[in-house]
């Protein structure tokens, strides 16, 4: 890899984080699981890199093998943490009173 | 000119998962922050399936196709008293994907540069922490084992050095990356070996911290297969879950005034303490029906659950009970600390399950404001959330740990299957307080006992 792409990755990496941070510091705690389940979705990202390597590994058996399990495995973690934090949230509600929010 | 196109629709994808985790953090667009990052996501995975390195198109789809029955067969099914688990488990799918590519690519490319072999080598590593770190913990979470720590001689020292061995692995492994394909076994081999020595010697009650620290690797995971394979929307994604993960562990922590090292390394709870076997007190037990009358008198009620409301699966009978006494002009509030049950917000989870509105869970601190005046605090499967010693006695393992002091409140009923101690292994000397009264039985039970006085 040449030293201008990994210095344009750094970058991306370090204002991402300091982002994630900026992003989540004040979560109300009725919040934390499916905030929890909702990034784990986003983890699922690694979806992508399984497909690149799966597609890209025509005739070769053992790497067509691991990537396929890759693709199973995020898969599930895209879809179930979609899925599971969609249950969760559409059973918080304020009622009786309105809807005030806290 | 392909390369560009798929790249603008990851940054795409990036922008929806940022205001999708911002929207996330409000209780008002949560649900559609939610779908919006899963937009993100399709936008990320079609944007992959233009790309020209894809030549074959057959596995991808089974792939996709096999995963997505199984995900959405398994959210739709899970309790919501198992959502730990299944956070557990999801958790540790994506750390193992990680883990996968990394090693895919690895067989895949012949000329590795040393940083792309270093990459591999930190996405095996926390891929493999991530995945068997996470079935270990869904393990005790679902007590497949013990949910005590499991800890033998010279446990730290295996660790230590396992850790020690694996980066110089590493970095053997990074320097001459083309003739070490054994190595690589190694490297993966190691790396699970070390994420089950890693959760199996922290107990039960630290879960939530545990789950919090899983999710962030699962994001710093994803993040250095995205630099294995120079892909910017795995980076960028995968640090942000990295970062989120991190605050709520340092949430968590300091909820229970503990440092994260503590949290990982000290075994607790595996701690036999006898400090009260010298002077036998007494703890008062009342029936249900003793119980309804002072409920009914009542003009306020707190009801503080835990882990055990969620093992009893009592949710909804808490519901039905509060509902009765808010008919009788009663007010009842949920005081919920931050890590009753078995993770981050647990409690929420499960009172939002049973139709309980959000504005009557009061957090820690709010409670403990108002506490003297309530007349009646109802603790249904807690424990050590409200263990007086946290405050009062200096040796106590817990002491400092922030409580719901329920003891100040005029009368304080314990839901409780006995009188064994809480997770933590600690007597509660709130349990002989005198205006302490203990409920024995199942809380389900128990409950349904008291609804039907009323």
């Amino acid at each position: 890899m040449d030293p201008q792409t990994i210095i344009f990755l750094s970058f991306i990496l370090i204002l991402s984080i300091f982002l994630g941070f900026e992003l989540i510091s004040k979560v109300p705690s009725t919040l934390h699981t499916p905030l929890m389940s909702g990034s784990n979705a986003i983890s699922g990202i690694t979806l992508v890199g399984a497909m690149v390597a799966c597609g890209a590994a025509a005739n070769k058996p053992l790497i067509t093998f691991l990537a396929v399990i890759a693709i199973i495995f995020a898969t599930i973690n895209v879809v179930g943490g979609y899925f599971v934090t969609h249950r969760m949230l559409k059973m918080f509600k304020a009622k009786d009173k309105g809807s005030r929010k806290k | 000119m392909r390369d560009l196109i798929i790249n603008f629709f990851y940054l795409i994808s990036s922008v929806f998962f940022i205001l999708g985790l911002k929207m996330l953090s409000s209780l008002k667009d949560a649900k559609k922050g939610n779908f919006i990052s899963a937009i993100g996501m399709l936008i990320a995975i079609i944007a992959t399936l233009i790309s020209k390195e894809i030549v074959d198109y057959f596995w991808i789809i089974i792939g996709i196709g096999i995963g997505t029955i199984l995900g959405i067969i398994s959210a739709k099914k899970v309790l919501m008293t198992k959502m730990p688990q299944m956070v557990a488990l999801l958790n540790g799918f994506g750390g193992l994907a990680s883990l996968l590519v990394g090693w895919g690519v690895y067989y895949y490319n012949v000329n590795i540069d040393i940083f792309t072999a270093s990459t591999i080598f930190l996405s095996i590593l926390i891929g493999g922490i991530t995945f068997t770190g996470s079935m270990v913990a869904w393990a005790k979470l679902d007590e497949k084992i013990t949910g005590k720590p499991i800890l033998f001689h010279g446990q730290m020292i295996l660790n230590v050095s396992l850790l020690l061995a694996m980066t110089i692995i590493g970095i053997i492994f990074s320097i001459n990356p083309s003739s070490t394909l054994i190595l690589s076994i190694v490297l993966v081999v190691g790396s699970l070996i070390l994420g089950v020595l890693s959760v199996i010697p922290i107990g039960g009650a630290d879960m939530p911290v545990v789950i919090s620290l899983l999710n962030s690797y699962s994001g710093i995971a994803a993040c250095a297969t995205g630099f294995v394979i120079k892909n910017n929307a795995l980076i960028v994604s995968g640090a942000l879950v990295g970062a989120s993960g991190i605050i709520l562990t340092s949430i968590m922590c300091k909820a229970m005034n503990r440092s994260l090292s503590n949290v990982l390394f000290s075994g607790f709870g595996s701690l036999k303490i006898q400090e009260t076997s010298k002077e036998k007190k007494e703890a008062k037990s009342i029936s249900a029906k003793d119980a309804y009358f002072v409920l009914e008198a009542a003009k306020s009620v707190v009801i503080v659950p835990g882990y055990g409301l969620a093992v009893a699966q009592a949710q909804h009978l808490v519901k039905e009970l509060c509902d009765i006494l808010e008919e009788n002009d009663i007010d009842v509030k949920f005081a919920i600390h931050p890590v009753a049950g078995r993770m981050p917000g647990h409690m929420n989870v499960l009172l939002a399950e049973a139709d309980v509105s959000y504005d009557k869970l009061v957090e820690m601190d709010d409670i403990n404001r108002i506490i003297d005046t309530v007349d009646v605090c109802m603790v249904i499967g807690a424990n050590d959330v409200v263990n007086t010693s946290a405050r009062d006695d200096k040796t106590s393992p817990i002491f400092g740990m922030p409580i719901i002091e329920v003891d100040r409140a005029k009368n304080v009923f314990i839901l409780k299957r006995s009188m064994a101690s809480g997770f933590a292994g600690i007597d509660n000397p709130l349990f002989y307080k005198e205006n302490t009264a203990m409920i024995f039985g199942d809380a389900k039970k128990t409950l349904s006992e008291i609804i039907e006085e009323f």
